[in-house]
């Protein structure tokens, strides 16, 4: 089948990119300024035995090539380096903080990608409807608010005010909660980082939905199903929404690898402990070694995803299939 | 294209946001001079004072006046906004023209390029170089100028190459144009629509990641930004919200002028026909 060689054509390009990454890393932490030991041992003045010692360690007086080749090589082996201010291997710090991440990246993509392709589809047919004003409106806003500005004011507000919200955290770590009343716990912590990361995902998921479905209700398909008498919920369902699924399934990758950039900034308002936030403490810290493995595995992510959104794409294209 | 213009002021919408948005960048141009206290004055006494009639935004926790600061503030912000999007915009024109023009082997390495740069995360990048390369208003503007080029790279070639096999390109070869000439005065023009779409709303974006960089404590900290004073505020929000809500509303304020006027903008170019009630 087409598509399966289509996948495979894929996979093979994400390689090259992957690679490119790496190197990327590499030029990265070898031409920023300041000797690299520095981010191995930190600045803070030690004995000339131990700076030597660590270079050969880490194969830093070798040529640049040859510290090139083996940096690929650890990084296959999957080892990613030593953080330096938490003292675990970067690799498991990152494989540590992956279920916190997932949860509050699950939840709102799950939220807003429903809310604003309903949203966006109900609207497409009823422009300048109230629900329309509004509905645009709401997108206005998440499109040009600054995440990390509306997770400030909800926590404000909500948290520190109103005190209706816990203000950090996933959980209540002195409670030390079991079962049901864990599960009840952090969702009462998710609440409003999964609303505020929400909002821009949103904004942009209705936008596209609601306009491309405006374009296909003025589509001649359309006039000729409500013209053989097809009741207009049929219209809808079986005429007008699978021909705006493409653009959704474009907005859909998109947000889903926008995730973990959105990630940084609103895990660091609410102290939620996932992957952005990890990022936030590593540049804090000036952690090299965990902020360039960090980079990595979320770059890594991103390709992934993106090459997901591609083959999903070609799949709902029957144009594509086939061709 | 130019018939059109008349259609971005019938968007009432828009023509706010253009009105709003001249409004800021003269307060940000004059207000550091007019401002009724001095930015990085320190006053102990007048610690996280709500807003008043002498302060009009209230002080921040080490008593400096939040509207003087907010006022250099947007300056700030706005300056590395449009900067970096017009060096953006610059770099991704040129290149997206050339690619566009000439196709070939050009054209498929300069896209490869644009690729790589497409699908690593851009925020990331831009905290990974800030860190390394240490903050300053330069870095942070070359960072996101380095991050969002291949957008505008990408629109201006895919613009060329559908107008590059229009007739009037063949006349003006034919008639002896030179390919400079040809590229930059014939057919880019044509090309910008889109692109000036695209260039507008690059400057909120801009602003966005520059406050985010700076709210994440990467922020230039010799230099008082919008994003910076998000960053000092967050620690003492609860007992001086003022001090994080101006600045923040006015990145806000901003940003959502340029997405509606690039909004209105995409009209102009891309004109939809009047529904009938």
């Amino acid at each position: 089948m087409k598509l399966n060689k289509y996948v495979q054509g894929r996979l093979i390009q994400a390689v090259p990119l992957i690679f490119i990454v790496l190197t990327i890393n590499f030029v990265l932490i070898h031409s920023a300024p300041g000797d690299p030991i520095h981010l191995l041992i930190g600045e803070g003045g030690a004995s000339e035995e131990l700076i030597e010692q660590t270079r050969a360690e880490f194969g830093l007086d070798k040529p640049l090539h040859i510290q090139y080749f083996s940096y690929i090589q650890n990084v296959l082996q999957l080892n990613l380096g030593y953080s330096l201010r938490y003292r675990e291997d970067v690799l498991g710090l990152i494989m540590g903080r992956i279920p916190a991440s997932f949860l509050l990246m699950g939840t709102s993509f799950v939220i807003s990608s429903l809310i604003g392709i309903l949203l966006g589809l109900y609207t497409g047919p009823r422009k300048d409807s109230l629900v329309d004003r509004l509905s645009v409106l709401v997108s206005i806003l998440g499109y040009s608010l600054p995440i990390f500005f509306l997770g400030l004011i909800l926590l404000t507000v909500f948290s520190l005010k109103l005190g209706w919200f816990p203000t950090q955290g996933m959980y209540n770590i002195r409670a030390s909660y079991e079962g049901w009343n864990l599960v009840k716990d952090v969702l009462h912590h998710l609440f409003l980082p999964a609303m505020t990361y929400s909002a821009f995902q949103f904004a942009l998921i209705f936008r596209v939905t609601r306009v491309k479905m405006q374009e296909v209700m003025k589509e001649n398909y359309i006039t000729t199903a409500r013209a053989k008498g097809v009741i207009e919920k049929n219209v809808i369902f079986h005429h007008a929404v699978p021909n705006t699924l493409l653009p959704i399934i474009t907005i859909l990758g998109f947000n889903f690898s926008w995730l973990l950039a959105g990630s940084v900034l609103t895990e660091t308002v609410f102290a939620w402990p996932g992957l952005g936030r990890l990022m936030f403490d590593a540049v804090s810290a000036r952690d090299y070694p965990l902020l360039m493995g960090l980079f990595f595995v979320l770059s890594t992510f991103v390709i992934i995803i993106n090459l997901l959104t591609d083959v999903v794409y070609r799949m709902v294209d029957p144009r594509v299939r086939l061709n | 294209m130019k018939s059109n213009w008349p259609i971005f002021f019938k968007n009432w919408v828009s023509v706010i946001g253009l009105g709003v948005l001249v409004l800021l960048l003269f307060i940000a141009i004059f207000g550091p001079i007019l401002a009724p206290f001095d930015p990085e004055n320190i006053e102990i006494g007048s610690r996280a004072l709500p807003p008043s009639s002498e302060f009009w935004m209230g002080t921040d926790e080490l008593g400096r006046d939040v509207f003087s600061r907010a006022v250099s503030g947007a300056r700030v912000s706005m300056m590395v906004g449009i900067i970096a999007a017009t060096i953006s915009t610059f770099f991704g024109i040129v290149i997206g023209s050339l690619s566009g023009f000439f196709g070939g082997l050009l054209d498929h390495i300069l896209m490869r390029i644009t690729e790589v740069f497409m699908v690593i995360p851009q925020f990331f990048l831009a905290v990974v170089l800030v860190a390394l390369f240490s903050a300053s208003i330069l870095n942070i503007i070359i960072a996101i100028a380095i991050l969002t080029w291949p957008i505008i790279a990408r629109l201006t070639r895919s613009e060329f190459l559908s107008l590059k096999s229009r007739q009037y390109v063949d006349a003006a070869f034919l008639s002896g144009a030179s390919l400079p000439r040809i590229i930059f005065l014939e057919i880019l023009p044509n090309a910008l629509g889109p692109v000036i779409v695209a260039a507008t709303l690059l400057v909120g974006r801009a602003m966005l990641t520059e406050a985010g960089l700076s709210f994440l404590g990467l922020g230039d900290p010799s230099r008082i930004s919008l994003g910076v004073m998000l960053y000092q505020a967050r620690p003492f929000v609860q007992f001086a919200w003022w001090a994080a809500l101006f600045p923040g509303f006015l990145i806000f304020l901003a940003v959502l002028c340029t997405n509606l006027i690039g909004d209105g903008l995409n009209d102009v170019i891309n004109p939809q026909l009047v529904e009938e009630k």
